[in-house]
């Protein structure tokens, strides 16, 4: 199989974050969320550079990539609300509230906006089980969730 | 003098408005010109009054809550600086029959102090054990906490002293600690709560046992979905390196020990202790089969002690007051105290450590205060996504691990979701195996496509297609999770599958459903 050269500048930031946490025990995941956060997901053409630099099997490196729920394979949109869906969450009605968030926005878990706004996820457990239902926004967590918070996040998401 | 304001920093307080209320606070300090300090302090916990807003007086410490930022200025027109009465005055925290009830020896700071101040955490009582620890024998270190009857926080309830034995018997050229803060399980948020509101707690106990068993490093493996607590562990960890409480020698002691904070990436069976360490070894999250044991071979084939948060945060209080002091609360062969999450569709959810013995009852009704919604309870799910559904009969189960064992059910963390009469317990009992499904890191059997039969047969079941096959199938088929799966996950979906079916039984028989549809 013919793989396409990754380009240099990509290349170049890979082997940057590969260079600041490869002398970790057990490099592999904080590489991964490290280039995340580098490309805002991890692009196919980086696993061959990670896998040389750690002596690992492209097999290896795309195993551990594909394994965990974070690791993004395509860009996300420019805010990412997770809505938790877990028991005490539904406890306190998120299947409605999932409904809501997903009518407002016109879109479904695991999809994005057509204007690149927003993508739309679910999570089992922000550990907010005292205030549910729960979310986050960018990494802001948001408790008892109603159709005002929901206004107030289609208003943040839009602005 | 300088008034100090507490207000939570929690990531529960967070997500009620905490941010914004400290903006207003600090912008009431400045125009009114008042010489103030806030401090981000953890949560006391009690979810329904947060963000609880606290001051100090003269007089202790005084309470307002729940507080929103609309609320600030009224606040300080009413005195707030001198504890002066408003509507949402609490009075001393500590006389909320909430607080005044529980007995805090793991909990004892959270909520009182600033988390990263180590000054702070030294003032009340912290580092007592670690100073102990320093001047004593690993091996009497390991029997201290072997005598506290102190068993894992985590769900297993396996005995840490034991597991500590293992560990300082076997030689090895390196050996770890591994704390797994992997808190996946909804209805709990013991160990955030904890690593946010007194960090040291944790770092202090995983010194400890690094003491004990001549580990000298340390992960703590933190789930991504909790970024505050991964924030506050960092800055503890430094703040405790920089004191030499880590280090090349801890506290000054021939012993180094230190620790490393790690990232999760979103798998739920990686609270699994050997999906755990395969992750932490930059591999896939696959369960390992046992033996050999973790304690023998564990991260990077080394002997490694892997504990939940709860139980090495439970630590630092065994070693300073003594085994005796700890063991002497809790009933049976559950000794010592609980951090009991109250959760979900409740009025007062939030965290209430008191002694095992309680009834699951007084839990639901008297602390919990019944239903948010004000509907009467259907079911109590005890211990998280694997733990098994409690209907109100079995309303008197102590707090216990082998009395609720008895029960077909388990304590697991310590979670319990209230749900009041409007769940579909049929829809419960297929979210289980839909969560197995996902979740499942596909290494056996019975796990990996079990919990996708699962889901397809109690479809068939609420569709009305032989029910009475349908629901031999399912017990059949939680049979061989239980029975063939090699770890909780597979193993224990089963718990909340058939305590549905075997409490609920009439959410089973789709009756409505078929009438509807004649």
């Amino acid at each position: 199989m013919v793989m396409q050269p990754a380009s240099t500048e990509l290349a170049e930031r890979t082997a940057a974050v590969i260079s600041e946490l490869k002398n970790l025990e057990g490099p592999l995941i904080p590489i991964l969320h490290g280039v995340q956060e580098e490309f805002g997901y991890v692009p196919q053409e980086t696993l061959p550079i990670i896998a040389e630099a750690l002596n690992l099997s492209r097999a290896e490196v795309h195993g551990v990539f594909t394994f965990y729920h974070d690791f993004r394979h395509h860009p996300a949109g420019r805010h990412v609300l997770k809505v938790c869906q877990a028991e005490a969450c539904q406890s306190m009605g998120s299947d409605a509230i999932a409904a809501q968030i997903k009518q407002k926005l016109g879109i479904g878990f695991h999809e994005t906006s057509k204007d690149g706004a927003v993508t739309l996820e679910p999570i089992y457990c922000l550990g907010l089980c005292a205030c549910a239902p729960a979310a986050m926004l960018d990494g802001e967590v948001i408790g008892r969730l109603d159709a005002d918070k929901i206004d107030e996040i289609a208003e943040e998401i839009r602005s | 003098m300088s008034v100090t304001i507490y207000i939570p920093g929690d990531s529960g307080s967070l997500s009620l408005g905490a941010e914004k209320v400290a903006k207003a606070v600090e912008k009431e300090i400045a125009a009114r010109g008042i010489d103030a300090r806030i401090v981000r302090n953890g949560s006391r916990g009690l979810y329904w009054l947060e963000p609880m807003v606290e001051v100090r007086t003269e007089a202790g410490r005084v309470a307002y809550g729940p507080v929103s930022a609309k609320d600030v200025a009224s606040l300080f027109d009413a005195g707030l600086t001198n504890g002066g009465q408003h509507k949402l005055s609490l009075g001393d925290p500590e006389k909320l029959p909430f607080v005044a009830k529980q007995t805090r020896l793991t909990f004892a700071r959270c909520g009182i102090t600033d988390p990263i101040s180590l000054e702070d955490y030294e003032a009340h009582g912290g580092l007592a054990g670690l100073r102990k620890a320093v001047s004593m024998a690993p091996a009497d270190i390991v029997k201290q906490v072997t005598e506290s009857g102190l068993r894992g926080r985590g769900g297993a309830g396996f005995p840490t002293g034991i597991k500590w034995k293992t560990v300082l018997d076997t030689a090895a050229d390196q050996k770890y600690i591994v704390c797994n803060a992997d808190e996946g399980d909804s209805a709990t948020f013991a160990d955030r709560m904890i690593m946010e509101g007194d960090p040291f707690v944790l770092i202090e106990g995983m010194a400890i046992a690094g003491l004990a068993t001549h580990a000298t490093k340390g992960y703590v493996y933190i789930r991504s979905e909790y970024p505050h607590a991964i924030a506050v562990m960092d800055k503890a960890v430094k703040v405790a390196r920089r004191a030499g409480v880590l280090g090349k020698s801890v506290l000054g002691s021939s012993q180094g020990f230190d620790i490393e904070i790690r990232s999760g990436a979103g798998a739920y069976v990686c609270g699994e202790e050997t999906s755990l360490l395969n992750s932490l070894e930059g591999k896939r999250g696959v369960v390992r089969a046992k033996p050999p044991l973790p304690a023998i071979q564990g991260l990077f084939g080394k002997p490694t002690v892997i504990n939940n948060v709860i139980s090495l945060a439970s630590v630092p209080i065994v070693m300073d007051k003594g085994a005796q002091y700890y063991k002497d609360f809790g009933m049976g062969r559950s000794r010592g105290t609980i951090p009991i999450q109250i959760a979900g569709n409740v009025k007062h959810g939030g965290l209430f450590e008191v002694a095992f013995g309680l009834t699951l009852g007084e839990i639901v009704d008297e602390i919990g205060g019944g239903t948010a919604t004000g509907r009467p309870v259907k079911a109590v799910q005890v211990g998280g996504p694997l733990g098994a559904y409690f209907p109100r009969a079995l309303f008197d189960t102590p707090f216990d691990y082998e009395e609720f064992a008895k029960r077909d059910g388990l304590i697991g963390h310590a979670g319990i979701t209230v749900f009041d009469d409007s769940a579909d317990m049929l829809k419960q009992a297929r979210f289980a195996m839909e969560f197995c499904a996902i979740e499942s890191c596909g290494k056996c059997t019975p796990c990996r496509i079990g919990s996708t039969r699962g889901v397809e047969t109690l479809d068939k079941l609420k569709q009305n297609i032989e029910p009475e096959k349908q629901l031999a199938l399912v017990t059949d088929l939680c049979n061989t999770m239980k029975f063939g799966s090699l770890c909780a996950l597979g193993g224990f979906t089963p718990y909340p599958v058939m305590s549905a079916i075997h409490h609920f039984p009439e959410d089973f028989r789709p009756a409505a459903v078929a009438q509807a549809a004649e």
